[in-house]
């Protein structure tokens, strides 16, 4: 095996791993912000722990796409992670999928939580499906034009690529890029079903987006999905530091490379975690149709960042 | 000059022709008979897919006949062009004979016969389009088409609304192939009377305006078939109406047929654009693409939401020409080249998707009884192989990699990113945005198409209706359709290396040769996209996911009533209706589509009423403003011989003044 192919398996396992880190870290920053006592760093991965040598419980007549869903997800998430460079640009998986292509993969993930969703036929998971769909097709036009700034920029669509393009840019300040970014965070916070988009601790089944389609999941299907979600949180804010932050990943040659690369990244998740969770303290649920007006802004902060691009050239 | 593969498409034309003839006289006889001549029927499109495959390798010939009457120019060309469309017909048409075979045997005897006559008629028809080298076998041919497929979406005659639906579906059609003759009318110039041979019109040197004149009357022509805004009328009501077989030719195949047309006009006779021809087809492709989604998700009946949904993804395929266009009038051969391939690529992708889900459809009507999708529920437990092959359909349809629907949107949003490099400043800055639009467009698509599938197939049955899996045909029908699908998605480097002679005919260059499993179409470094690396890393993923789960933590599933929350009551009508999962969208985009509620005859009930802006906006003003002109015209007319007599003497007067 090539130095490469160890890395790939290093930086998916990583992935893994970290997820449940990542979220535990950001429910105490929330937790302490609010003033309550926080559960720890370690609560996501007892959670996990938990749900998976639980019974998992299936409906009556569900079909093959109930079952199959939560491990699908959890793979297209995983494929997710071997693709965007997150320790290191230029692993073998990268150019299997440029940054559409993932955002298609995402999209896999998502068409199959809502045709499970469907599939259990309860009002909740319907009401869930059809919001879920509703946010992530209005979410869609803002992230692509995000998206297409930063590849317009690098004249690329490998993530890989935008990486090395970027980072020979320095810290030079690009108007185009700072409007794309604020658009991408937006996306960011609907894709991943949080506050001002949708509540990830609601307990109120009628204000449910996201978690409306999981209610029938239990046992390990559910600490698939869960832990997919966190998977996905992750997987999001690297994308976001890729593209606005890419300073620190390189072709990794040794050891030492890549214990610095893995510090500058928690450096930035600690920074990302921080403002995720001012964001969820500071603002209210909105909602759901003002979500469209939410997704508007975004959308308009990604084309102005696009035709900054095309004024000022940078 | 190859002859082979043109005599190879004219004669399973022939065999075509024979069949329905043969159809049409024997199908009285026995059941046996008709699916028998069903069989042959597809096994001959997949020798018009060969002549198709044969055509893209070879440089055309060329064949002219005498006809039945000598003064008849017939003339017939198989070039590339008309290559990749008869693949796409050969193939499609194969999928759909055999699954008509089984699907038609509930007809009574007489409807039957006639069916296979005009059935033949149809396919014969979009045949002879393709294989046309002059604007009077062209017209012939269209005009076949148009009238066979009037006669099959007006199959079950019988129901009134039946009727009216044909007979737009008619008047458009004809609306549409008088404005293709002054087209090619004013691109032949004198050459129209021998015929108007297609050489002839070949990089014709007309004036700038009459130029556009023709350009604009073909794509009004081409566009009437195409179900472009504002003449899509008839898609909707003709879809629903036809047979489910006849939905899919039409929707799947005849569609392309007029955008087959744009592309020899707008490529090979007009070569040389205007900018603004683009933008033009540009602008009219996103609209009606955004307006074929955002209508089929608001659509309750099965048939009607593809329908729109074919308007979605034919706007989609402008869309690609449009932007193919813009880059060719520049002189940027390179990028057009991409943004068509787009355009092709989505063209036999919808073909097949679109087909599938037509002929499931059917499948459901079936079983069924009904398409009515807030009857239905549930079906993927009494259907689960035909649940199946839709589901495969519906992931293609929603441009989910890494099946073929992906493959396309990848090419053209690639294509749209390649738009800085036109020199117009404005134009480069603005095109990026119509990207955005068509995300829009496809991300509403995903939404429409999980609504189709959701609450048709999954959930639970909102009535009894007692389903029941369809025929073994019917199914490997669709299963045949859901494996090019894939094959289209699996394999896209091998399909665009097979499809570079096209483009080389219509501008002369294509994209540079894709290797192995990677999918290049400027530069590895500019994009890439594998699917089959993507297939092998999600397999591999998904089995590694379910081997660790099920080995450490592989307790059985134990089966319970389901929970929802706990509430005790529970029954099929609380699950989303056809309208409930649609009310996001109506109320966001409640200026478009103008519903309005009223009371039902049951006074508990509420009808929501979704009309086709499209009349009040365009068909009732034009068909007030004619009743005008008739109206004022009438003041002409007296009822005395004096006055008429007086109205001749004028015509005359000023004739003579004129003329002289």
């Amino acid at each position: 095996m090539t130095e490469a192919t160890i890395l790939q398996i290093v930086q998916i396992i990583f992935v893994l791993f970290a997820a449940p880190l990542l979220s535990g870290y950001i429910q105490m920053l929330r937790a302490l912000l609010q003033n309550r006592r926080p559960a720890g760093l370690w609560q996501p991965y007892r959670d996990l722990w938990r749900l998976f040598h639980k019974e998992s419980l299936v409906f009556t007549d569900a079909s093959w796409l109930f079952s199959f869903t939560p491990y699908l997800i959890f793979a297209a998430l995983l494929l997710a992670a071997g693709i965007i460079p997150i320790l290191a640009t230029g692993l073998p998986l990268a150019p299997a999928a440029d940054i559409i292509a993932l955002v298609g993969l995402f999209a896999l993930a998502r068409v199959f939580q809502v045709l499970a969703a469907m599939d259990t036929g309860t009002p909740f998971a319907t009401l869930g499906a059809h919001r879920e769909m509703l946010i992530a097709g209005l979410a869609e036009p803002a992230l692509l034009a995000a998206l297409f700034t930063a590849s317009l920029l690098s004249r690329s669509t490998s993530l890989s690529m935008i990486v090395i393009h970027l980072e020979q840019l320095r810290f030079a300040l690009h108007p185009s890029m700072v409007f794309a970014a604020a658009a991408f965070f937006m996306v960011l916070l609907a894709e991943n079903a949080r506050i001002p988009v949708d509540n990830p601790a609601t307990h109120l089944e009628l204000t449910m987006i996201h978690e409306a389609m999981l209610l029938e999941y239990s046992g390990r299907h559910l600490a698939l999905m869960e832990w997919g979600s966190m998977i996905k949180l992750l997987l999001y804010l690297a994308i976001g530091v890729a593209l606005f932050l890419p300073w620190g990943i390189a072709p990794v040659s040794n050891v030492v490379a890549l214990l610095i690369t893995v510090g500058i990244l928690i450096l930035k998740f600690v920074f990302a975690g921080l403002l995720l969770a001012l964001v969820e303290t500071l603002l209210a649920k909105l909602r759901l149709f003002r979500a469209p007006e939410f997704m508007a802004t975004a959308f308009l902060l990604g084309v102005i960042g696009m035709l900054s691009y095309f004024m000022l050239g940078a | 000059m190859n002859p082979l593969p043109l005599n190879l498409a004219l004669l399973a034309l022939l065999l075509w022709l024979t069949l329905g003839i043969g159809g049409f006289a024997l199908a009285g006889w026995s059941r046996i008979v008709s699916r028998l001549i069903f069989l042959v029927t597809a096994l001959n499109g997949l020798l018009l897919t060969m002549a198709g495959f044969l055509a893209l390798q070879s440089t055309p010939d060329l064949f002219k006949i005498g006809g039945p009457i000598p003064v008849f120019p017939w003339s017939f060309r198989l070039d590339p062009l008309s290559g990749f469309f008869l693949i796409l017909l050969g193939l499609l048409a194969a999928a759909v004979s055999i699954f008509s075979g089984s699907y038609f045997q509930s007809l009574p005897v007489p409807a039957l016969r006639r069916l296979m006559l005009q059935y033949h008629s149809f396919l014969v028809g979009m045949g002879l389009v393709l294989l046309a080298d002059n604007a009077f076998t062209f017209l012939v041919a269209w005009e076949v088409m148009a009238l066979a497929s009037y006669f099959l979406v007006v199959t079950e005659h019988e129901e009134p609304g039946n009727q009216r639906a044909g007979f737009l579906y008619l008047l458009i059609a004809h609306l549409g192939a008088l404005a293709i003759l002054l087209g090619f009318t004013i691109l032949a110039g004198p050459m129209i009377l021998q015929g108007g041979a297609f050489s002839a019109m070949l990089h014709s040197t007309l004036s700038p305006f009459w130029a556009s004149a023709a350009f604009l009357l073909t794509f009004f022509g081409f566009a009437a078939k195409a179900g472009l805004l504002p003449v899509h009328i008839w898609l909707p009501e003709a879809h629903p109406v036809a047979p489910a077989p006849v939905s899919a030719l039409m929707s799947g195949a005849m569609l392309q047929m007029a955008f087959y047309g744009m592309l020899r006009v707008d490529f090979l006779f007009l070569h040389q654009e205007a900018t603004w021809w683009g933008l033009f087809i540009l602008i009219i492709g996103l609209a009606s693409a955004l307006f074929g989604v955002l209508f089929a998700a608001a659509q309750t009946d099965m048939k009607r939401l593809l329908a729109y949904s074919s308007m979605e993804n034919m706007g989609l395929i402008m869309v690609a020409l449009g932007l193919a266009l813009v880059f060719h009038s520049y002189g940027l051969n390179a990028l057009a080249a991409l943004a068509l391939m787009a355009a092709l690529y989505h063209a036999l992708n919808h073909a097949f998707f679109k087909g599938l889900l037509f002929l499931g459809s059917g499948s459901v009507l079936h079983a069924t009884g009904t398409v009515s999708m807030s009857r239905l529920g549930g079906l993927i437990r009494s259907m689960p192989q035909t649940a199946f092959f839709m589901l495969i359909g519906v992931l293609a349809i929603a441009g989910l990699p890494p099946l073929n629907g992906f493959v396309s949107e990848w090419l053209l949003l690639q294509a749209f990113l390649l738009s800085p490099a036109l020199p117009q400043g404005t134009l480069s800055a603005v095109l990026p945005l119509a990207a955005s639009g068509v995300v829009l467009t496809l991300a509403l698509s995903a939404y429409a198409i999980i609504k189709f599938y959701g609450i048709v197939f999954l959930g639970q049955a909102r009535e009894i209706l007692h389903p029941h899996e369809s025929g073994i045909w019917e199914r490997s029908a669709m299963a045949l359709l859901a494996l090019l699908c894939v094959t289209l998605g699996f394999i896209p480097g091998i399909v665009i290396n097979l499809l570079h002679p096209v483009l080389h005919e219509l501008i002369g260059q294509s994209l540079a040769p894709q290797t192995g499993i990677w999918l290049t179409p400027i530069s590895a470094q500019r994009a890439s996209y594998s699917p089959l690396l993507f297939i092998l890393g999600m397999i591999l993923a998904l089995g590694l996911s379910v081997f660790l789960v099920s080995r450490f933590f592989g307790r059985p599933l134990r089966r319970v009533k389901v929970w929802s929350c706990g509430f005790p009551l529970h029954n099929s009508n609380m699950q989303d209706s056809p309208a409930g999962f649609t009310q996001p969208l109506l109320r966001i985009f409640a200026p478009v589509y103008q519903a309005q509620r009223a009371p039902a005859a049951d006074p508990k009930q509420w009808v929501l009423q979704i009309g086709e802006p499209t009349y009040r906006l365009v068909y009732r003003p034009l068909g007030r403003a004619a009743l005008w002109i008739s109206g004022q015209m009438l003041r002409l007319q007296q009822g005395r011989i004096t006055t008429y007599l007086l109205y001749s003497f004028l015509t005359l007067l000023i004739l003579l003044a004129v003329w002289r």
